[in-house]
């Protein structure tokens, strides 16, 4: 067995250590020795999007990321949105609008238009579609999601107006 | 779904990661985006005793002009090149080839050196280099070398990197004004490879082709350059008949495997539409 | 707003579209999953499964596995031999090896178990485990599994002529049942001007809910009590297996299925991984984690369809159909373990006369054993309608084709009209209510039917190809009446606990369970409109088989047919108590008074009411009738008396790039009737899904194998899971046709797109071709298939 490496970085705003093998999956570490269990597992050939992380400003399957990769990185994660009680206007979005069923997606999908809601702020329907689509969905067929995630685009605008 | 051990080395210099290349051989593997390795390595179809983390070598990414040539360096990733304003402007087919490639957040990791060293043929970066006339600068413990992209791919997996080689940088000759550009891609899905592709390159003068570049994507154990296909074109109006005389000429040399994807004929028949598609796009978009 | 509107909006109750009470813990990443759940002590399964499709197994060596730090042992069919479980019995009749013993069956198919200190060491362990194979020749075409000299698959009930379902012909061969007058509709073909024959496959594909399945089974072995967390859509009917199975008390065995997601059908069997966890936990007294990967779920849970169907029907020249004749060859894999009511190990196949009036019916199924998964499972249906549905919709087009009838006055002429209903099929469902010909005629003025068809014929000379689907179907869920469904002899009735405290706010418990269709929401709007509180204030609970009254659980769209009903009909015995309550409180009789929304008032003294709120209090203090017990409870275990029949129709415009075989959705406009509406923006939901379902199994679901019983597209790469790109827009629709035996009159919907969907889309692509003679073309309906059709015709050539 390969040894061990300490690996520190930022989750959510707060430092985090964790002692793991150099093979250990980011999505691992997060779910089985730091607690956080929003992002899911849903395959294994980096498809499904359900592991979405925010990492250093990306949107990235934390299933395909290594945690010795993380040191010093800044992770965010679905439960690192709501802040002093008060919902991000993503998860809103995706109340107001119906944009979940069974909410296996959702984590994943929130974590990911929160990063394109950065780098597009006002994304059309087609946009949503196309920046979205490393997130699957079998409950929804995306229509309300494409429509929470404008819900909070609007939303966004206008607090920052 | 879980790799087996191996060691892990994050190198911070382009040195660093060649000393290691040549201290564990056969037994290390490069680690660019990792969307490619990590998937591979989470099957156990690949079990690198050692894994050589290009991440930290800040040497390896950006993308500049310098003296007619577009620079990137390996590391830069596809989502990088997507919203780079000098691409953009300069090199737009890369853009737009970069745009087909998997999903947003595999973009984000994904990069270019590693999607044309890789060596596997339904990678799209092969094809667009080829159609650009790009050159790849390769840095081993004997120098540094630039080795054209049309002549870098030998074969499945198997390209002109060495073992002991990391890709530092892709140049490519910054298209001409007026150069029409397309990269017409047929996949099953997102995420998926080319079921065909082709990359086009185009330069008109009045009605007729001054020249193109033609690059078929996972039609063959690598990419495929149609030379043919180019040659019937050069000096021609580009009426129906000439597009259809050049997908023809791109088809003759298609080789593709057959799988769920399709089988030898489908196959076959897409990359003749590929073309089609791309010639056409990039005449839509050339000018004198 | 006026006072009773007022009154009304604050019950958010039935018909509107209230917001989810569920969302809160999703948005938040705070549901809990069966991976999430962790345990002191805590152990990892993972299985070692065959490589071969079809093979002996010669040895298994486990030593270099133990050897593996963190590994704690390694399971196979003789460690759970003494307890008899390396075999279990299947819903469907049949036996299931746990963990194969001798020989393997399906790729893929449970060997052993490594048990670990982690997920790490587990997959190094599984990696260890040496197993000697003989391979034997594969039967995967079900067409050879019942040749003369064919190898035969079960070995282990060779000697028995029947499993479960009647005589067997060959050891390859596990039922074979039909339905219907076979000579009358025989000589309905001998005399009909008209008749076609279409061969229909149905194609083996997956639910492949996002989740996949596991479960944490946790044995406490000083008081005797086992807790399994568990993936499953019928918590109870499992718990009572387990029961059967490990010989402890039902009561001693709570089954927790808590946040699901997404079922689709993929979670009602019993898996294995379940059973080899639970022994496991047994014998250890440590929780014990299995959860499967993603290929392991493609490959060796619950597939759906694989029926290899023909279709006939016959017909007076005018397309006035006399007969129909279907027959399909079932592909069960290597054990039978699809749920099978006793009289229906075929489901409700035989309600494949669809929404016509067709004088003469027969079916028959014959279900054999391949080289492949076990199974299936009713993927987003009720059992084997999917295939019911696809072959009727699917002949009613061929049947236009043939008599040059358009493909919707084709349905109109041999609709059940409405004044026929309740209408008693050939087949013998009774269909109770409809209204066929109001929902076509609205969603053809919706689409401009007529301009498209014009739009097709100009298309049409210019070479291009576009279609035009109709889908016209109707569904039965809501399993089921004792007289016709049962599980295990068990029958499907659902229940609903309701308690209304002091306060006036309630909490319901029902045996049914969610995985996404919003139960939480919905029962509670039921609730709140039968009781006048506030949906806000009623708490629903499901899953915990400790908590929740016996059901049958959520699969088939039953929950709302069988788990609403018992719904409302706990609600109208509070309701009923109530009024007692009320009128003593009023000094009334209880004929004196009515109810208004929120409250019994006293028919002309406005003024003189009491809320139900008032009368929770009343109900748990001195102020009630002599005699009365205190407390405002119900429950129900409601038997429904008939299946419910919601229908649709749906549209869909394609058009085919003939050079690729791209195939591009234009336009998908679908009508619903699900009777009584609980909440349009759930049902809107449920439409968006179950559609993008459809579209997922039409154009490009399968699960493919080689000739020697090897997976040829077993992960994501290659298995059809629509992104936000490739899946359609949707447009809804509805009318309301009231269930009449539902005490709510709703009906179900969740699975109506799924199954009137999948025929829509294939009724499309073969509509674009149909002008060169083309009748039908199998699914999946991907490009490159359909290319194959335009090259075979010739059309793709530039």
């Amino acid at each position: 067995m390969a040894k061990k490496i300490a690996v520190s970085f930022k989750l959510n705003g707060k430092p985090v250590d964790a002692v793991v093998e150099p093979r250990e999956l980011l999505i691992h570490t997060l779910r089985e020795k730091l607690g956080h269990t929003g992002p899911h597992i849903g395959c294994e050939t980096s498809h499904c999007g359900a592991c979405t992380v925010d990492l250093n400003g990306m949107s990235v399957k934390s299933c395909t990321q290594l945690t010795v990769q993380c040191e010093g990185a800044d992770v965010l994660t679905i439960e690192g949105f709501e802040q002093g009680g008060v919902l991000h206007a993503l998860q809103e979005g995706f109340t107001q609008q119906h944009g979940l069923q069974c909410g296996y997606c959702t984590p994943g999908m929130i974590t990911r238009a929160y990063r394109l809601l950065k780098e597009i702020p006002n994304p059309t329907e087609e946009e949503i579609r196309y920046w979205m689509a490393g997130n699957l969905c079998r409950c929804t067929g995306y229509m309300n999601i494409v429509k929470a995630v404008q819900h909070a685009a609007k939303a966004l605008a206008a607090k920052a107006a | 779904m879980i790799p087996s051990s191996f060691e892990y080395h994050a190198p911070a210099s382009i040195p660093d990661a060649l000393g290691l290349l040549r201290q564990f051989g056969a037994e290390a593997k490069l680690l660019a985006g990792g969307h490619s390795l990590l998937p591979l390595m989470k099957m156990r179809f690949a079990a690198p005793a050692h894994l050589i983390d290009l991440g930290r070598i800040a040497e390896l990414k950006g993308i500049r002009e310098d003296k007619g040539a577009i620079v990137i360096g390996a590391m830069t990733t596809e989502n990088e090149l997507i919203w780079s304003k000098l691409l953009q402007e300069k090199c737009p087919l890369i853009v737009e080839g970069a745009r087909q490639i998997s999903d947003p957040q595999v973009r984000y990791k994904g990069t270019i050196g590693g999607d044309i060293s890789h060596g596997d043929p339904g990678n799209d970066h092969p094809a667009l280099m080829i159609a650009l006339g790009a050159s790849f600068v390769l840095r081993g413990a004997g120098g540094e070398r630039a080795v054209p992209a049309d002549g870098f791919f030998h074969g499945l997996y198997d390209t002109e990197l060495k073992a002991d080689e990391i890709m530092t940088s892709i140049r490519i000759p910054v298209p001409a004004p007026g150069t029409g550009y397309a990269y017409a891609k047929l996949k099953r899905k997102t995420g998926d490879f080319a079921t065909a592709a082709a990359a086009v390159t185009l330069r008109m003068k009045g009605n007729a082709v001054q020249d193109v570049s033609i690059a078929l994507t996972n039609v063959g154990p690598t990419p495929l350059k149609a030379k043919q296909a180019e040659a019937s074109l050069r000096g021609k109006a580009l009426d129906d008949a000439a597009i259809n005389e050049a997908a023809r000429l791109a088809m003759s040399i298609c080789a593709p495997v057959a799988d769920q994807r399709g089988d030898i004929a489908y196959k076959t028949a897409m990359a003749g539409e590929m073309v089609q598609r791309s010639i056409r796009t990039a005449r839509s978009r050339a000018s004198n | 707003m006026t006072d009773t509107l007022e009154r009304e909006s604050r019950l958010q109750g039935m018909g509107v579209s209230r917001l989810r009470k569920e969302d809160a813990r999703f948005i938040r990443g705070r549901g809990t999953y069966v991976d999430d759940i962790k345990l002191p002590g805590m152990l990892f399964g993972a299985i070692v499964r065959s490589p071969f499709a079809h093979a002996r197994i010669k040895s298994i060596n486990k030593e270099k596995a133990l050897k593996v730090p963190g590994v704690v042992a390694v399971l196979t069919a003789d460690d759970l031999k003494p307890v008899k479980l390396h075999w279990m019995p299947t819903l469907g009749g049949d036996v299931q090896a746990v963990l194969a013993d001798k020989k393997v069956c399906f790729q893929y198919q449970e060997v052993a178990m490594v048990l670990a200190a982690d997920r790490y060491a587990a997959a190094d362990g599984v990696d260890a485990v040496e197993v000697e194979y003989e391979e034997l020749p594969a039967i995967v075409d079900p067409r050879r599994s019942m040749d003369k000299g064919a190898p035969v698959i079960r070995e282990d009930i060779a000697d028995k002529d029947e499993v479960g379902h009647g005589k067997r012909t060959h050891p390859n061969h596990i039922f074979t049942w039909e339905a219907g007058d076979k000579a009358s509709t025989d000589d309905a073909f001998r005399n009909a001007a008209v008749t076609v024959r279409e061969e229909i496959l149905n194609p083996r594909v997956h639910p492949c809910p996002l989740e996949t399945c596991g479960c944490v089974a946790s044995f406490d072995k000083v008081t005797g009590q086992l807790t399994v967390y568990l993936t499953s859509q019928a918590p109870h009917l499992v718990r009572t297996v387990v029961a059967m199975l490990s010989g402890i008390p039902e009561s001693k065995i709570r089954l927790v299925g808590g946040d699901i997601g997404g079922g689709f059908g993929n979670k009602v069997p019993v898996y294995p991984g379940y059973v080899i966890a639970t022994v496991a936990s047994i014998v250890t007294g440590l929780p014990i984690k299995w959860i499967e990967s993603r290929i392991e779920n493609i490959s060796t849970t619950g597939f759906a369809r694989d029926y290899h169907g023909v279709g006939e029907l016959a017909a007076d020249k005018d397309g006035r159909i006399k007969g129909l004749r279907f027959t399909a060859l079932a592909d069960h894999g290597a054990f039978n373990s699809h749920v099978s009511a006793t009289k229906f190990p075929a489901g409700l196949f035989s309600i494949c006369t669809g929404s016509y009036d067709i004088p003469r019916a027969y079916c028959r199924v014959d279900a054999v054993y391949t080289n492949k998964a076990p199974g299936g499972v009713a993927y987003r249906c009720s059992l084997r309608v999917t295939e019911a549905v696809y072959l009727i919709e699917r002949m009613m087009d061929v049947l236009a084709q043939k008599v040059g009838v358009d493909k919707a006055e084709i349905r109109r002429r041999n609709f059940v009209k409405k004044e026929q209903f309740p209408y008693t099929t050939a087949l013998g469902w009774t269909l109770d209510s409809g209204d066929y010909h109001t929902a076509l005629e609205k969603v053809l003025k919706a689409v401009d039917y007529e301009g498209l068809r014009k739009e097709q014929a100009e298309k049409r000379k210019k070479g291009e190809l576009m279609g035009i689907g109709i889908s016209t179907f109707t569904e039965i869920v809501g399993a089921g009446p004792n007289k016709v469904c049962d599980i295990l002899g068990i029958s499907l009735f659902d229940s609903c606990d309701i308690r209304v405290n002091p306060t006036g706010s309630a909490i319901a418990r029902l045996g049914t369970m969610t995985q996404g269709q919003g139960h939480m929401t919905t029962y509670a709007q039921i609730i709140a409109t039968e009781l006048g509180l506030p949906s806000d204030e009623i708490q629903i609970e499901e899953g915990d088989t400790d908590k929740a009254p016996y059901g049958a659980g959520t699969w088939g769209s039953r929950s709302t047919p069988v788990g609403g009903a018992a719904a409302a009909m706990a609600a109208r015995k509070i309701k009923a108590k109530a009024q007692k309550i009320a009128a003593h409180l009023l000094e009334v009789g209880e004929g004196d008074l009515e109810w208004e929304i929120d409250r019994f008032k006293v028919k002309g003294s406005p003024g003189k009411f009491k809320t139900m709120k008032d009368i929770a209090m009343a109900a748990h203090t001195s102020s009630i009738p002599d005699g009365m017990e205190k407390g405002l409870d119900a429950s129900e275990y409601y038997d429904p008396p008939n299946m419910t029949f919601p229908f649709g129709a749906y549209v869909c415009v394609v058009d085919i790039d003939k050079h690729t075989g791209e195939t591009r959705v234009r336009r998908f406009y679908a009508l619903d009737d699900c009777g009584t509406r609980i909440n349009p923006m759930i049902i809107e939901g449920q439409i968006h899904g179950g559609l993008t379902e459809a579209f997922a199994v039409a154009m490009g679901q399968q699960v493919p194998f080689d000739e020697a019983g090897n997976h040829l597209g077993n992960s994501l790469m290659d298995y059809f899971l629509p992104t936000a790109m490739e899946t359609p827009r949707w447009e809804t629709d509805h009318t309301v046709t009231p269930s009449p035996h539902h005490p709510i009159g709703a009906k179900g919907v969740a699975e109506s797109p799924h199954v009137g969907g999948i025929p829509c889309f294939t009724n499309a692509v073969v509509d674009a071709f149909a002008h060169l003679g083309v009748t039908h073309m199998d699914m999946p309906h991907t490009s490159y298939r359909v290319w194959q059709q335009a090259h075979k015709l010739g059309i793709d050539k530039r």
